[in-house]
């Protein structure tokens, strides 16, 4: 019974739930289960959790059984539970974005997006892994230990938001919350086989999440299917007056979207591949199953053109620029004197505060946080400001309208979500440019602002390993990709048989609790 | 030359003039007196107990997001547009990265090359050495919008300063209070004039903010707070030389001490054919000096940029229109109708003005009072009080209701002159109300004509020469046995009907 529940989507759940053929105790139960018996810890297992509340998680699913007994659910998805990046801040549940630094910090307060999950009734059941401060593409930045891929344990389940994606694959929860700035939900779901969507900037709240660069991140859906992104997407989504970015006008339904899609017609959609997003550099059976997810598009009616972005060749460059220059000034405030890690200086009789916040940031923060911060602090200082600061957010703007063309002749733009399958731990550990490369395909989307998903393509022919779709749309049409994505994953379900993660191996019980932060407790 | 306390040597500032034009630039903190804080919804009030008004945006907790006070906008705007400024048709708050431990974030969010309001003007009435006034046109540069960080109280050492201390406590409360900050451009071309230009520019850019209402706009409290930036140029060389910048000038008074102190300490070390420092000084209220902070150099960078969290602040026309409608009266227009209203002469007028008293007066006669007696009280013996302890007149303690309520007392012959300044004692030591001070200190004037009488008498009998010399009609010689039966009655008795009784007794 738990295994059957485990592998189901959250849609058939909300329905089993609706219909009274389970509660969500037990479903929330079956999911603890699962967790416990693969997820192991730092040295073994898949490692998605950070923390696991099982005890707040069942109280939520008794509370949400109460409620579907009186006939009052909270919404669609009420008592189906859900697993929460570990950057976004959750009330009274630890929040560490994978940083020694913020070790122990409870919050105080829930982000919007978790109330909302909270009011709608959806057991969260614990936080999940991801290199530290969302800085990564492999989730071997998290501070405590990585995440490793269910496809094979080996190998990195992509980041920065490996937890959330490797969560999924594993079955141990059936909907996740991630966030994305550069790539951080797509490529851990192309390289782990499942779905992931980085919503219209602005459309969904960023209050609660511990921000990287605030101009680029957005909070968005981590899922097995397109249409459990489109029903978690709805429900964390729309205005917040806590966050002045967020859009405070109507988004189209997206799950009539997806539904829509998943009909299979797609007459009349223009879909544009990306030029620049394609071909040299990308691996061969990454490239071939885009190739055939584009010919799955042809036959149900789409029309698929060329479109070439060229400025997008410059868009890993101006990220890297942009994207260090906030997060340099957004990590400031790690300085020991509110609350986390605090270290005193060694050999300091009464140290001042400027050396203990120097003692905390050098003990508390990893390489890969440091180099972002001398980064972002050089390319901020007074004399290179413009160079590097102006020009990006100029290029930034160039790539904007790369945009805007391309959807003058196209509804939708797709590429391949990352260049390689899921590689082996350590492989690029000590080459950050060869890791930021895995983010040359998402990154156009986040410097301008547009919607993106990524959905399984298959598997590549070398390797056996899933290889990821990226559908992108204009700003505010999210619903364009919804369709389109429900519309191929159909068409994929229906010549591979079944989902893409029905061929996942089976994954090895793990010995009892290793994870210091109570994984599995 | 000479020596302040903390041994710098300082020039005769004659001396100083003979030899440099000063330049100067102020730079004017308000906080606006808005319910709410600039970026949440935290209340503002001062006072409240340690870290109470604190929550995850202004304590700069993960993840934490600002949004911007409406209300803070609009009152940056009416201050732009009493200050004769363009307003931004689109502007920005950004990042001014910096660490220090009262500031939640390390950084804090302000206006930097787009502030809201910009290119204005003051014309600030000074008083001139013949008695009359003339008017300085100070060029403003740029009104911003910004946050407060919060209060560092530093225990122990001996310096109540950072460094020595044994230990640091930080007040949050203060933290995200809306910041509007005023700076003009140089102001030059003043010579021996630049310290008092210095006050009156702030004396009177605070009644324009107590005008607008848009702050308590109490020095003491810190809810507006001078800097002042001076330099000394060759005289007559056209240049501008290093400036220093001295923070935290919380009185009128000082602006102008504080002025004058840096033009005779430049002066000296410029003299000595040293150069000035480019550096922040504090100033001391105490010892009316400036002491070096720190260092302000190249090396010091804010790394400026744009605040991604926040949406650019576009202020319809419309709006700025209607705020236009809403500006006070142009100063000197009324000046003009306050003094023709009061009767004062010219000489009354610029003495009230110049001791930050206008708006105090008008008060006191909204309250009842006759013009001359609120001046008097005002202008007398609040100025002289306010003098000795070394503090604004208007936070004395005592309120424009009080001195007209005690006038009224006095009006009504229930207190005296010198009753009243008893009562003032009374109001100053916060022993209650007027009512409360004259019952708890048992002032009222003795009414009981028996008790006068019998007074009276005695005076009479132990100064029989004096009692003869007024029977003689001698009546100047009264005032000794007047003095007699006052201070018989502890000053508790009206000095006219004492006169009375005397005239009437040796009649
Ligand atoms: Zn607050």
């Amino acid at each position: 019974m738990s295994a059957d529940l485990t592998r189901r989507t959250a849609a058939d759940l909300a329905a089993d739930l609706a219909a009274g053929t389970t509660t969500s105790v037990a479903l929330t139960q079956a999911h603890l289960d699962r967790i416990a018996a693969v997820d192991g810890g730092p040295d073994a297992g898949v490692h998605a959790f950070l923390h696991v509340d099982a005890e707040g998680a069942l109280a939520a699913a008794a509370a949400s059984d109460e409620r579907r007994a009186a006939g009052s659910p909270a919404s669609a998805l009420d008592g189906v539970p859900i697993a929460v990046k570990d950057v976004l801040a959750t009330r009274g549940l630890p929040t560490t974005c994978g940083s020694k630094i913020l070790e122990g910090w409870v919050p105080p307060y829930d982000a919007t997006v978790v109330a909302r999950l909270r009011a709608a009734g959806l057991p969260i059941l614990g936080k999940t892994n991801m290199d530290e401060f969302a800085m990564g593409s492999s989730t071997e930045h998290s501070a405590y230990g990585p995440t490793r891929n269910p496809w094979d344990l080996e190998r990195i389940p992509g980041g920065s938001g490996g937890g959330s994606a490797a969560a999924l694959a594993a079955f141990e929860t059936p909907l996740a919350l991630g966030t994305d700035t550069g790539g951080s939900i797509r490529q851990p779901g192309a390289v782990t086989g499942t779905v992931g969507v980085k919503p219209t900037y602005g459309g969904v709240s960023r209050y609660g999440l511990v921000a990287m660069a605030n101009s680029l991140d957005q909070v968005g859906p981590v899922t097995r299917t397109v249409l459990d992104s489109a029903l978690l997407h709805e429900l964390v989504g729309g205005h917040d007056p806590l966050d002045s970015t967020s859009v405070d006008q109507p988004l189209p339904s997206l799950v009539d979207a997806a539904r829509r899609g998943a009909e299979g017609d797609l007459s009349g959609v223009r879909v544009g591949v990306i030029t620049e997003l394609s071909g040299e550099g990308y691996q061969a059976g990454v490239q071939a199953r885009f190739e055939e997810s584009l010919e799955l598009l042809v036959k149900a009616g789409a029309e698929v053109v060329e479109v070439s972005c060229p400025t997008f060749v410059h868009a890993l460059a101006t990220y890297y620029l942009i994207m260090p220059c906030e997060a340099s000034s957004n990590l400031a405030k790690f300085d020991a004197m509110r609350y986390g890690l605090r270290v005193l200086p060694e050999g300091v009789d009464s140290p001042s505060a400027e050396q203990v916040m120097r003692a905390t940031r050098d003990a508390g923060f990893g390489d890969e946080v440091k180099r972002r911060i001398i980064l972002g602090t050089y390319a901020l200082s007074s004399g290179y400001y413009d160079a590097y600061y102006g020009t990006a957010q100029r290029v930034r703007t160039l790539i904007a309208r790369d945009f805007a063309a391309a959807f003058e002749k196209v509804d939708v733009l797709v590429s391949p979500t990352a260049p390689t399958t899921a590689f082996k731990l350590g492989e690029k550990l000590d080459d950050p440019l060869a890791m930021y490369l895995n983010d040359l395909a998402t990154i156009p989307a986040n410097l301008a602002g547009v919607p993106g998903m990524s959905l399984p393509s298959g598997l590549a022919d070398e390797d056996g390993l899933p290889a990821g779709f990226q559908i992108l749309a204009p700003a505010l049409a999210d619903d364009r990709m919804y369709r389109v994505g429900a519309a191929l994953e159909a068409a994929l379900h229906e010549r591979w048989g079944g989902p893409l993660l029905d061929r996942a191996p089976a994954l090895a019980a793990q010995a009892g609790p290793t994870d210091a932060n109570g994984a599995s407790a | 030359m000479s020596t302040s306390t903390t041994g710098d040597v300082l020039v005769d500032y004659d001396e100083v003039l003979a030899a440099y034009d000063p330049a100067m630039g102020l730079e004017v903190h308000v906080e606006l007196n808005t319910a709410t804080k600039m970026f949440c919804g935290c209340p503002t009030e001062f006072g409240a107990e340690p870290n109470t008004q604190v929550c995850p945006t202004c304590l700069g907790l993960p993840g934490a997001m600002p949004v911007v006070n409406a209300k803070a906008v609009e009152s940056a705007i009416r201050i732009g547009l009493a200050l004769n400024c363009d307003i931004a048709e689109w502007c920005r708050f950004a990042r001014k990265n910096y660490f220090y431990p009262d500031m939640p974030k390390n950084f804090q969010t302000s206006q930097y090359d787009e502030p809201i309001a910009f290119e204005g003007w003051m014309d600030v009435l000074v008083p001139t050495a013949d008695g009359g006034t003339e008017t300085v046109r100070v060029e403003i540069e740029r009104a911003h919008m910004e946050e407060d960080t919060g209060k560092s109280l530093h225990v122990g050492g001996s310096t109540g300063r950072i460094h020595g201390a044994d230990y640091s406590l930080v007040d949050y409360n203060r933290a995200g209070i809306p910041l509007i900050e005023i700076v003009t451009k140089p102001i030059t071309g003043l010579g021996a004039q630049a310290p008092e230009v210095a006050k009156a520019y702030v004396a009177q850019l605070r009644e324009l903010i107590v005008a607008l209402g848009v702050s308590d706009a109490r020095m003491d409290q810190g809810s507006i707070r001078a800097d002042v930036n001076l330099s000394l140029a060759p005289k007559g060389s056209g240049a501008l030389g290093t400036r220093t910048e001295t923070k935290n000038v919380n009185s009128l008074r000082s602006v102008e001490r504080a002025v004058r102190y840096e033009m005779q300490r430049h002066a000296a070390v410029l003299g000595e054919g040293r150069s000035i420092l480019q550096e922040t000084r504090h100033w001391h209220e105490d010892t009316g000096v400036t002491t070096s902070g720190r260092e302000k150099s190249d090396a010091e960078d804010y790394r400026y940029f744009p605040e991604p969290d926040l949406v650019p602040v576009a202020p319809s026309r419309e709006w700025v229109e209607q705020l236009r409608g809403t500006m006070p009266e142009n100063p000197r227009a009324r000046l003009a109708r306050l003094q023709e209203s009061w009767g004062f002469t010219d000489l009354e007028m610029r003495d009230t003005v110049g001791a930050g008293a206008l708006g105090l007066v008008e008060e006191t006669i909204a309250a009842g009072a006759a013009p001359q007696s609120a001046r008097k009280w005002w202008l007398g013996e609040m100025a002289r009080r306010a003098n000795d302890s070394g503090v604004e007149i208007g936070a004395l303690g005592v309120t424009p209701q009080h001195v007209a309520r005690v006038q009224a007392m006095v009006d009504a012959g229930e207190l005296t002159d010198k009753l009243a300044r008893q009562v003032f004692d009374g109001l100053l030591a916060g022993e209650g109300t007027p009512e409360e001070v004259v019952a708890a200190r048992g002032l009222a004037v003795v009414s009981d004509e028996g008790a006068l009488s019998a007074a009276v008498d005695k005076a009479i009998a132990e100064n029989p020469a004096i009692a003869d010399k007024i029977r003689d009609g001698k009546v100047a010689a009264a005032g000794a046995l007047i003095g007699a039966v006052m201070k018989e009655m502890r000053g508790q008795a009206d000095a006219a009907r004492v006169k009375e009784l005397v005239l009437e007794k040796l009649s």
